[in-house]
């Protein structure tokens, strides 16, 4: 086997792109909180329960209406993105104009309230769901064997966060959006119905979270705690990249993939700690985040 | 005159007192069961409200009352945390008359707890915890500890695995006590087979994501790959195994699956593995016709700690009703002169030190194939009797 240094570059290379490939995912779901914390200024804790109700909606469409892998990837980010438009409406409108902290509070119980229900339903220890018959198997590359259904995660993830940038950053109605929540009385002078677009602009963001669900469902245990642990990483992630933007959400989610992987191969241990390390050194030189702009 | 009758009066009244409480002295007229669990979090399904349930079960079968007396049941959630378990356990006895402690799920609670109980001089009954520290370095003489611990799951399932010729071992070691405890039990009982541990990795509890452990498992040249895991970080390490194509090139064996985790997942990832359990309800008439009950009450059919409550909490109740006293001492000293025997205990001994010997179960997780129904999950291969799965008393914990 090739070393270098006295490190394995098959083990390595391996390692890369296991990391490349959480990093896709972590991409994906930091990309619905960089909307919704970035432009909509939301601080949404129940996004980590929203991934799990994902997850547990494709196992329950799947489990009783037999709804396939493939139409849950379309059915449940409806589904979840419309609940989305709900808590926004009637929820989070009411107290949009207090402090921020009022927002976090009411998400986290939003968040305590989603998992207990479903701890209540369906118990802790998780549900199985198989991985789509069109992926299962995988590709025997020299150094690892690659599963198809993570290669899918990858080229899913990459698909969406692409084109959700490009829709923001590139498109008219990206531009009605980041102008009404920059300055929303004048876009409203101009005619642009600033508050329903902010209600679509958070059912888009919950949709996503919803969409991950889906995606995770195959690969890891479909839990009501599923969520919790992973969204602190997220969070910390859109912090790294930068408030507000959404390109540097998506790169930064790639790196901390990477970060976290390379970690997980020279010292495990300090594995789950790493994002926050990075997140402290970053927050120290660069308060606005990597590619955040300075307030 | 009058002066001398009232003072005779009372003389003979307290005769009378303590005449039946010869007989039967119960504190507080009555008898009363804390269950204390992680009602909420990742060890809900394995312990929980079942526990609660199985523990009304044996109150039932026993008759509700013992020694005349009423048997109360009061429960709670220790959400895992050990200060939150320790508090309500303290609580329970000192203003709320809890005579005995049983479920305790997880091995950091059941620690503080016990610390608890044993200054009270209370019964703890460990129905869930895997430690074996309550029988070792933190034995005391009101521990109980039922169900099974790490020494029995690594006998029971890595011994056969070496000695069947597999001898390169790797784990992936959730990284916290519990792991920590069953790995380095795992580790001795290779090196005594002649077998050899050629890497480990440690991994966070709550891990979501375990591909890059399993690639290291991969690249190690290990024939088995232990999970020293349990729960939901079992479940996702063995899925990805699965997935990444680990368990095509090596076995890969569960040191600690209860049943609704291996429930959670798909047969054609876990059929096929082996794991030892204390208790699993297929095994006999007897278990079934218990587990059937527990199941039409609670949903689910009973994980090994919920037989094991039950089964504590009736040789506890017999040992009240024999001594003629809930006294923890006497108490004690019966529980540990008289052999339980039920659908759960058998070749069963309550040991001086704490610790209930008794028959463990090298199990086979079934393949789809062979299941006849959704509870058919594991098929059992061979009877470990206790003194093969349990290590020997320390002489310092010898509590006659």
């Amino acid at each position: 086997m090739a070393e270098f240094l006295g490190i394995n570059l098959f083990g390595l290379f391996g390692q890369l792109l296991v990391g490349l490939i959480n990093g896709s995912f972590y991409a994906l779901l930091s990309l619905g909180l960089a909307i919704i914390f970035g432009l909509l200024k939301i601080i949404n804790f129940a996004q980590g329960a929203i991934y799990m109700l994902g997850a547990f909606l494709a196992y329950l469409a799947l489990q009783y209406l037999g709804i396939s892998y493939w139409a849950a990837l379309i059915v449940v980010p409806l589904v979840v993105g419309l609940l989305g438009i709900l808590m926004e409406r009637f929820l989070i409108r009411p107290i949009a104009n207090e402090d921020h902290l009022y927002s976090l509070l009411l998400t986290f119980g939003v968040a305590l309230v989603l998992q207990g229900l479903f701890t209540h339903l369906f118990g802790s220890s998780g549900m199985s769901y198989p991985i789509p018959e069109a992926f299962s198997g995988g590709i025997k590359l020299p150094f690892m064997y690659l599963p198809n259904y993570r290669a899918w995660i990858v080229v899913a993830s990459l698909v969406v966060c692409v084109g959700t940038w490009w829709m923001i950053e590139k498109t008219k109605l990206g531009a009605y959006l980041r102008a009404g929540t920059e300055n929303p009385a004048l876009m409203q002078a101009f005619g642009i119905n600033v508050p329903l677009m902010v209600t679509l602009t958070f059912g888009f963001g919950v949709a996503l979270a919803g969409f991950a669900g889906v995606m995770a469902a195959p690969v890891y245990s479909v839990s009501p705690d599923m969520g919790s642990n992973l969204l602190i990483v997220v969070f910390a992630i859109v912090v790294i990249g930068g408030m507000g933007s959404i390109g540097g959400a998506i790169i930064t989610g790639l790196g901390m993939g990477i970060v976290e992987g390379l970690t997980k191969y020279f010292y495990p241990e300090a594995s789950n700690t790493v994002i926050f390390l990075v997140m402290v050194i970053v927050l120290l030189i660069k308060p606005a985040g990597l590619f955040g702009k300075e307030a | 005159m009058k002066l001398m009758t009232k003072t005779l009066l009372s003389a003979a009244m307290a005769v009378a007192l303590t005449s039946t409480a010869a007989h039967a002295s119960l504190s507080d007229d009555k008898v009363k069961i804390g269950v204390l669990a992680d009602m909420g979090g990742v060890y809900a399904d394995i312990c929980g409200k079942g526990c609660v349930t199985a523990v009304e079960m044996a109150v039932e079968d026993f008759g509700g009352t013992v020694l005349g007396k009423p048997i109360e049941i009061v429960s709670a959630d220790d959400q895992n945390k050990p200060d939150v378990g320790s508090a309500i356990v303290r609580k329970w006895i000192e203003n709320e008359q809890v005579d005995v402690i049983t479920g305790l799920v997880a091995s950091s609670v059941t620690g503080a707890v016990t610390q608890v109980t044993t200054d009270a001089k209370k019964i703890a009954l460990i129905a869930a915890s895997a430690s074996n520290a309550f029988t070792t370095k933190q034995c005391s003489p009101y521990n109980a500890h039922w169900t099974y611990n790490v020494v029995a799951l690594a006998n029971g399932t890595v011994k056969p695995i070496v000695q069947s010729g597999k001898k390169k071992w790797f784990f992936i070691t959730a990284d916290y006590a519990f792991g920590h405890a069953l790995e380095g039990i795992a580790t001795k009982v290779i090196e005594s087979e002649g077998g050899e541990v050629v890497g480990a990795v440690r991994a966070p509890l709550g891990t979501t994501d375990f591909s890059s452990y399993i690639l290291q498992a991969q690249a190690s040249g290990a024939e088995v790959v232990g999970l020293a895991n349990a729960g939901a970080d079992f479940v996702n390490s063995l899925k990805t195994a699965a997935e990444f194509g680990l368990t095509e090139m090596m076995d890969v064996a569960g040191l600690l699956v209860f049943t609704p985790n291996a429930q959670a997942l798909d047969p054609a990832i876990a059929g096929g593995m082996l794991t030892t359990t204390g208790f699993y309800w297929d095994r006999d008439e007897e278990s079934r016709e218990w587990s059937a009950r527990f199941k039409a009450r609670h949903g689910a059919i009973p994980a090994m700690p919920h037989a094991g409550a039950y089964s504590a909490t009736m040789h506890y109740l017999n040992a009240v009703k024999a001594a003629g006293t809930d006294e923890s001492d006497a108490v004690m000293k019966i529980m540990k002169s008289t052999k339980p025997d039920d659908f759960f205990a058998k070749n069963a001994t309550l040991r001086a030190d704490g610790r209930m010997v008794h028959d463990m179960y090298l199990v086979k997780i079934t393949k789809a194939s062979e299941r006849k129904s959704a509870d058919d999950i594991f098929a059992i291969q061979s009877v470990i009797p206790g003194d093969q799965a349990f290590a020997p008393m320390l002489p310092e914990c010898d509590f006659k």
